[in-house]
């Protein structure tokens, strides 16, 4: 059985409350931290390797270390749980469930960055989810863990909860503190990164839920023994959100590291492919990465099988790799069309882009008018490279990345899958009426023979 | 959508105000600014949608232009510039959701209330849209109806006609 370090005691009844969770081992890390110096809390947590986990993977004790922190000015923790990214659910089941995991992480954090007011910024429809968060504040305040002189160390924090507005760019984290501000979700030029000027113009660091629950285990147990799980520079465990056409869906907490034929298929963890039907494709890091054949899916272009990982997941590059993300790993069955699921996640895309950049406003606009004709047998051959086309236009030239995670799904769907959308065009009526099926995305990669 | 001059003033309660207080108090001074989307959230709750003379209170309320808080509201897909119905019901229609059949459920809502996306009922009563990822990709499909933003999971056809029936009887 592999280790759990945040979802240990999920079937606990009663962990959502504060007694529960402190009967459970509690609020030790704040109780430890709070012996520490705040520099020491930030090596523990360097020690540790812990990625980013809302996506981008940067060392978080790295993105602590650049915090400025200049004398007479406050600063800034800010908990990212704006968590919209297609196929990712783990920050809601986190809160939803052990909301106290994040409260602590949240008291860990902001002692070491030295914060005295933080707020963790939830979407809005996770309304709750942000009544569970404002009682187990409460909870907390009560035991002595917030407000003034926290057990007696002369800290003292607030802690608050903002709901958002409905907006999936407000994940990006300077839309988040524009929307933090009371403003639109336009994300802002860098530099200046948070870190020097952030919400309010204050030094901040935004930090994505996991990423804060996970600095409880690594103050408890200490960074080093955190770094020795997982594989290579891919520590510790993830929370991974199963989606699609799986027979267990759901949320999973995993060593890194963990082959990914494992994860799909053992009782473990997703028990396989819903109504014994076939694996197609996955999206394995949240609809923003490169979707995968079901064969490069479980094994690299030579063959050696792919793990949950970092570094295994983009193995190859886009031409035969894909990315962690955010965790969000969705399964396709034979039965499903790519060609749709593009249109689908293009249309997710136009409609929440900001409008800033033109090449994302626009660009964004026009995958999803060309898909949607492809998808409804109106397409021309010519729109398969139109739209590869539009999508290097976008890729890179835009304020924030939420170009480049609306040019990959369509980029790599071409890549993967382009007799499909082929025969979308040359099969008008027929693709209408039924579905390309599994074709020979599944065939297995034989292992490639070594030579030297 | 309803001509402004045809929108009726609205006077915030007293208990809503102190909500407002409240909010403010979040943030340092002089940010009061930052109580904008919670603070239209809660005036959504109590009216339903945000008319344009809600709007102007809360501008007044937080000394800001009208301007800075059409932006916001227009930004925003939570925030509801026309009447809705009383009950909104939002399906997440992204591709987790659709790979689980939410296409299917939001079709047989379409035909169960007689109304197309983002119309009211007759009575009053629903209204439905399709809306973008709401993080529960492993429960699909879903829907969620606010003010309170409960949420309904793994749908089929018998649970949505069950909530409907719930619903009206309430």
């Amino acid at each position: 059985m592999a280790r759990k370090l945040l979802l240990e005691h999920i079937n606990v009844p009663g962990i959502h409350t504060y007694d529960v969770y402190r009967q459970k081992g509690g609020y030790r890390a704040v109780e430890k931290a709070l012996k520490m110096t705040p520099d020491e809390v930030v090596e523990e947590v360097k020690k540790s390797g812990l990625r980013g986990r809302g996506g981008a993977g940067f060392p978080t004790g790295m993105k602590w270390s650049f915090l400025a922190k200049p004398e007479g000015v406050p600063r800034y923790l800010v908990c990212n749980a704006d968590e919209s990214e297609p196929g990712t659910f783990k920050d809601r089941y986190l809160m939803t469930h052990i909301p106290h995991a994040l409260i602590e992480g949240m008291i860990v954090s902001s002692f070491a960055l030295g914060a005295k007011a933080s707020y963790i910024y939830v979407r809005g429809e996770m309304m709750p989810q942000i009544r569970i968060l404002e009682r187990a504040i409460a909870e907390a305040k009560n035991a002595g863990f917030l407000g003034k002189n926290i057990l007696g160390s002369g800290y003292d924090l607030e802690l608050y909860v903002q709901p958002g507005g409905g907006a999936y760019i407000c994940g990006e984290e300077t839309a988040l503190l524009e929307s933090l501000e009371g403003k639109r979700g336009n994300p802002r030029i860098k530099p200046p990164f948070p870190a020097i000027a952030g919400l309010y113009g204050r030094p901040t660091v935004v930090n994505n839920v996991e990423s804060i629950a996970a600095t409880v285990p690594i103050i408890n147990d200490g960074g080093e023994e955190y770094a020795k799980i997982g594989i290579g520079r891919s520590t510790g465990t993830k929370l991974i959100s199963a989606s699609g056409n799986l027979v267990k869906p759901g949320v999973y907490e995993i060593e890194l590291g963990l082959p990914v034929e494992e994860f799909i298929y053992s009782d473990e963890y997703c028990g396989g492919i819903a109504n014994g039907k076939r694996l197609k494709a996955t999206v394995a890091g949240g609809s923003s990465v490169p979707i995968l054949p079901a064969n490069l899916t479980l094994k690299y272009a030579n063959g050696e099988p792919r793990l949950m990982s970092y570094e295994s997941l983009s193995e190859g590059g886009f031409a035969t790799g894909t990315m962690m993300g955010s965790g969000g790993f969705i399964a396709f069955d034979e039965d499903q069309c790519i060609v749709r699921n593009t249109w689908n996640f293009a249309r997710f895309y136009s409609h929440e882009s900001c409008g800033q950049c033109s090449p994302c406003r626009e660009g964004t606009g026009w995958m999803e008018k060309v898909l949607h004709r492809i998808e409804h047998g109106q397409g021309k051959l010519s729109d398969i490279d139109l739209l590869v086309d539009v999508s290097k236009k976008i890729e890179g030239n835009t304020i924030c990345p939420l170009g480049d995670a609306a040019a990959w799904p369509v980029a790599s769907a071409i890549r993967h899958f382009r007799d499909e959308f082929e025969w979308h065009v040359k099969e008008p009526v027929k693709s209408q009426q039924q579905n390309y099926g599994l074709a020979n995305y599944a065939v297995p990669i034989a292992k490639a023979e070594v030579t030297i | 959508m309803l001509k402004v001059e045809e929108q009726q003033p609205v006077a915030f309660s007293l208990a809503l105000i102190e909500k407002f207080n409240e909010i403010v108090s979040r943030y340092p001074e002089g940010k009061q600014k930052s109580a904008l989307l919670p603070i239209l959230h809660e005036v959504q709750a109590e009216l339903g949608w945000l008319s344009v003379p809600a709007m102007d209170q809360v501008a007044a309320y937080l000394g800001l232009e009208n301007i800075e808080v059409y932006e916001v509201a227009s930004f925003y897909s939570m925030y509801f510039l026309s009447p809705q119905g009383k009950y909104v019901l939002e399906v997440c229609r992204t591709g987790p959701c659709c790979l689980v059949g939410a296409e299917k459920i939001m079709k047989h809502i379409e035909k169960t209330l007689g109304v197309k996306e983002k119309e009211v009922t007759p009575d009053g009563l629903f209204s439905w849209r399709g809306v973008e990822c709401l993080a529960a990709c492993g429960f699909g499909p879903v829907l969620q109806i606010g003010p309170e933003y409960t949420f309904y999971e793994n749908l089929d056809e018998q649970k949505v006609d069950q909530l409907i029936q719930d619903l009206r009887n309430k």
